[in-house]
């Protein structure tokens, strides 16, 4: 059931352009990610980008506060823009760079950093969700009202690992938001063949939490979902799950052409674009002007060319770091630099 | 609508329950002696569902049955004599002493063996119910799991799959009430574990697991569903833990009240009066399944307890076919 | 200094780091109201309360999981396998989650994942295994195996005090069986250090776990035939202690490598190659290996016997070893 907007529960306007501006960034990010970068061979392993589906990272991530952690999958680039990563720090990981988040230990947007509070996923799909829990639970005990938000794709939610952590969040009333980003295929699977239901959001209550379905397409509907998730998280009522219904705009990965998605489908959700919906409400609410926008545009451009520059630039590790950092012991890196 | 029983299959629900229920005492009196090896758990109280739910079923039809369900590998051909050779070790029980208590299994009768982790078996199950129904055949799979094996991702994953892919599986939840010492309101935050089928687009029913006539009838009917492609069903039934998780475990942490509240609805004695009621079991009737009974379990405890153990060298037979 | 059982040594151990830090907490399947299946956990919740002592449903995965969350964010959990058997139902939380965050990402992953492993209790295929190797090959965790009470108490405070994931093996043949003078003040047996546990001179049996106490018993039989065994405790298995291992290698120059666990793949085949690599001019005889063979763990009594190695075994392979 989809969540209406009202101007009365809309974001002020200093936010909607932040809005704007995180989806705008994320678009041209990952542009230059999968037909830059990826296509000139310096991005080397499988690249996966977001495109089309940038309003479910967005609406909801943005609302948090500095205590709260976020989960984002490799779908939600602009989680780490908004829990304060920089560019270049998100490009050197992209680029297997010593000075990159993770040294040059994993690549894709799989980092984090507990100081900003975002908690890196694995490749194995759902498998965070329970690591989720956890953090829910030290955040509980720490009793200041912070929450965790957790990201996942249609296709996970068929994996036993958020079954157990959505069972757990439940009967624990953990401060976990449960964010399905539904963008219709798992790969080559469509949702059809995933699961059995109409909507994912019944399964909320077969855990005993509410579950709603959004259009995820529409930046304000996910901010307004969201935002009535975490407020009951942080009021201490336990966890909800948010469908996100959206359109994967591009393959799985840069490799996958997906031929197996029909044409006029993926036509239909072009004219769904949440960039465009948000861009039409701006202007209409005359909060932006045609010119502003494409000032921001500009900007944006520029920032992401020095972001990758700098990236570029920058030195790949030295094969013998490799032996770094395996185990935490007295001497380690880690704690040196932190 | 279901044809009703004839009263010769009343009498036949009548024998397995209570040899499901004198199996079970005397596998406890075997433990109390020292002659099992390993553990005992018990499935007092609970028979109605084992019994009910194997009741229903066709002779191509697969279970895969879990430590509390003897009642059901009885109903599909097994004897009081291998439930005593497993439980007691020795080299002619149905796995030849490798393994313990209901960890045992045979294709050609339709029982697939459990493993000891809870919930693996759903998975398994809808893979034998996925080889029905690309056979085409008009075989279902039954599955048991109890309260706390639906917390697990198996669970989850086998009955997401079932769902999607219409599988002619049956899940069976005993809702016993405690998953060891963990009740259910600390195991999941929903009241029935029938509210978790909505999450996976498949029907559920409720029964009352002590009403074997009430379990035989839903099972039936989710059988016969799935058996015309109509997909999986969950059933839930609602019963209740009569002893510890095991023999070793005094359950003190079940408060007495339910325990004296599930007394009263003792499955055998309510199908006892049920079948005196309605006049389709009399004394004389009842007396000589009952002698029947206890004459099958004094021979096949005494042949149990006389056969001898594996010889050693058995251990090292290859791990591999 | 009182007598304890392994079990109560373990039990005081987890209790004292629990209230030497409010970090350490608890969860588990069963360990609360019930105290654990084994009764480790028995008082802990009317100690330390529901919030520090968490009886949880059974989600294998997610309470590995949760345990690896807990840790990111400052707290140190101690979680439970009811039996070690078990944690192949959160294989990939430990050795894809808990095992590689620190090397890819940084933070430090704090847990403690405990059980009860081991046979000869007739606990058939799963309830008897020892699964100690899966995670010895999984670099970024850490594995121990207590074989005394007091290293059971000194090296449960030592894992919950490490900053690493450590996989602890604890064996349920010794829980009760064992008794000693265990201090009752605060010590820890450091992670890493094997130690001697008889001194000898003519062969070294290097083992762990339920197994030291065979080692010790065949080495008592031995002695009447004149044979000296050395018995080294490897206490850890990853990191294991390579010196204390050669040396005691150098010093015998024949060695028999001693496991409960299965043959191939197995802790003896590592230390066999160790051996062999850096201690090869030291040998007057072949590396043996005394292990259970490659096949599940089985529930009869003469299997279960036949398949687990004893005191007999290791006094035959020692007399063959000793005529070389």
């Amino acid at each position: 059931m989809a969540t209406r907007t009202s101007k009365a529960r809309s974001p002020d306007p200093t936010t909607l352009e932040r809005m704007l501006y995180y989806l705008k960034l994320t678009r041209e990010a990952e542009w230059r990610i999968d037909h830059a970068l990826y296509r000139q061979g310096k991005i080397v392993g499988g690249v996966y980008v977001g495109r089309g589906q940038e309003a479910i990272t967005v609406g909801a991530t943005i609302q948090l506060n500095p205590g709260d952690v976020v989960v984002p999958t490799h779908r939600d680039f602009s989680a780490f823009v908004i829990r304060g990563f920089s560019l270049r720090e998100i490009y050197a990981n992209w680029l297997g760079r010593a000075d990159g988040p993770t040294h040059g230990r994993d690549g894709s947007l799989h980092f984090g950093d507990m100081r900003r509070g975002v908690v890196a996923i694995i490749s194995h799909l759902g498998s965070w969700c329970p690591v989720a829990c956890g953090v829910g639970l030290a955040l509980r005990r720490r009793g200041q009202g912070n929450v965790v938000v957790v990201f996942f794709g249609e296709g996970t939610s068929s994996e036993g690992d958020v079954h157990e952590a959505m069972n757990l969040a439940a009967v624990m009333k953990l401060p976990v938001v449960f964010m399905c980003n539904n963008n219709a295929y798992a790969y080559s699977t469509p949702a059809e063949k995933q699961y059995a239901v109409k909507s994912l959001a019944a399964r909320g209550p077969a855990y005993g939490m509410p579950g709603v379905s959004v259009d995820g397409n529409d930046v304000l509907a996910v901010y307004a979902a969201a935002r009535q998730a975490i407020a009951r998280a942080r009021a201490g009522q336990g966890p909800s799950f948010i469908e996100c219904k959206t359109f994967r705009m591009a393959g799985h990965s840069a490799h996958d052409a997906a031929e197996y998605v029909p044409e006029d489908l993926r036509r239909q959700w072009e004219k769904k674009d949440p960039i465009v919906r948000l861009e039409k409400l701006l202007l209409a609410r005359r909060i932006l002007t045609r010119e502003q926008i494409r000032a921001l545009e500009a900007s944006i451009q520029r920032e992401v060319d020095d972001a990758i520059a700098q990236a570029e630039a920058s030195p790949l590790p030295e094969g013998a770091s490799a032996l770094e950092g395996v185990c935490c012991g007295p001497d380690c890196w880690w704690k040196r630099e932190n | 609508m279901l044809p009703k029983l004839t009263r010769a299959q009343h009498h036949d629900l009548y024998y397995y329950l209570r040899l499901n229920r004198r199996v079970d005492e005397q596998l406890v009196s075997l433990y109390r002696q020292g002659k099992v090896v390993g553990g005992v758990y018990s499935s007092l109280g609970q028979e109605a569902i084992s019994v009910g739910t194997a009741y229903a079923l066709e002779e191509q039809d697969v279970i895969g049955p879990m430590i509390r369900n003897v009642g059901a590998v009885l109903v599909r051909g097994y004897r009081p004599r291998d439930v005593f050779l497993q439980y007691l070790a020795r080299r002619d029980g149905p796995t030849g002493g490798r393994e313990a208590n209901t960890h045992f299994g045979d294709v050609a009768r339709g029982v697939i063996a459990p493993i000891s982790m809870l919930g693996e078996m759903v998975p398994v199950l809808a893979g034998v119910a996925l080889a029905a129904k690309l056979r085409k055949e008009k075989r279902v799979a039954l599955t048991y799991v109890g309260d706390g094996a639906t917390s697990t991702g198996q669970f989850h994953e086998g009955l997401n799959f079932a769902a999607v892919e219409k599988l002619p599986l049956l899940i069976i939840v005993e809702n016993n009430g405690w998953a060891y010492s963990t009740p259910v309101e600390k195991q999941m935050a929903i009241r029935d574990i029938a509210e978790r089928a909505q999450g996976y687009g498949m029907p559920a029913t409720i029964v009352d697991g002590n009403d074997v006539l009430k379990v035989y009838a839903a099972t039936r009917l989710a059988a016969d569903r799935a058996r015309r492609g109509g997909g999986p069903t969950l059933i839930e039934c609602k019963t209740m833990r009569m002893k510890g998780h095991a023999e070793h475990d005094d359950a003190r942490y079940v408060p007495k009240e339910i325990l004296e509240k599930w007394r009263k609805k003792d499955p055998l004695l309510r199908f006892e009066k049920h079948l005196a009621q309605k006049k389709l079991m009399i004394a004389e009737e009842k007396a000589a399944i009952d002698d029947r009974i206890e004459s099958e379990i004094r021979e096949d405890v005494a042949s149990a307890e006389a056969s001898p153990f594996p010889a050693p060298e058995e251990a090292a037979r290859p791990a591999w076919a | 200094m009182p007598l304890m059982t392994y079990l109560d040594a373990l039990r005081q151990g987890i209790w004292e780091e629990m209230e030497r830090d409010p970090a350490v907490f608890l969860l588990g399947e069963d360990i609360g109201v019930y105290g654990g299946a084994f009764k480790v956990t028995a008082g802990m919740l009317e100690k330390f309360g529901p919030e520090r002592v968490i009886d949880t449903p059974i989600s294998e995965s997610a309470i590995v999981g949760a345990a690896v969350g807990a840790a990111l964010m400052g707290l140190r959990p101690v979680a439970e396998m009811q039996f070690m058997d078990f944690i192949s139902c959160g294989f990939n939380q430990i050795v894809n989650m808990a095992a590689k965050i620190h090397y890819r990402w940084g933070p430090r992953v704090p847990i403690v994942i405990r059980g009860p492993s081991g046979a000869g209790v007739h606990g058939g295929p799963f309830h008897s295994q020892s699964n100690e190797m899966w995670f010895v090959h999984t670099p970024g965790l850490k594995v121990v195996a207590p074989a005394t009470a007091y290293d059971a108490k000194g090296l449960i405070k030592a894992a919950i005090r490490d900053d690493n994931p450590v996989i602890f093996f604890e064996h349920k043949f010794l829980y009760r069986r064992i008794k000693e003078e265990v201090p009752e003040e605060d010590y820890v047996v450091p992670l890493g250090q094997a130690v001697v546990r008889r001194e000898g001179s003519d062969i070294t049996v290097i083992t762990y776990g339920a197994m030291v106490w065979t080692a010790l018993e065949a080495a008592e039989q031995l002695e009447k035939e004149g044979l000296s065994l050395e018995v080294v405790d490897l206490r850890t298995l990853l990191p294991y202690d390579e010196q204390t291992v050669l040396a005691s290698v150098r010093k015998c120059s024949k060695v028999i490598l001693l496991h409960e666990d299965t043959r191939t793949g197995g802790m003896a085949g590592e230390l066999a190659a160790l051996i062999a690599e850096k201690a090869f001019e030291d040998l007057d005889g072949p590396i043996v290996r005394v292990t259970a063979p490659d096949t599940p763990v089985p529930y009869s009594p003469p299997l279960e016997e036949y398949f687990l190695p004893s005191a007999r075994k290791v006094v035959d392979a020692a007399t063959k070893l000793a005529a070389y």
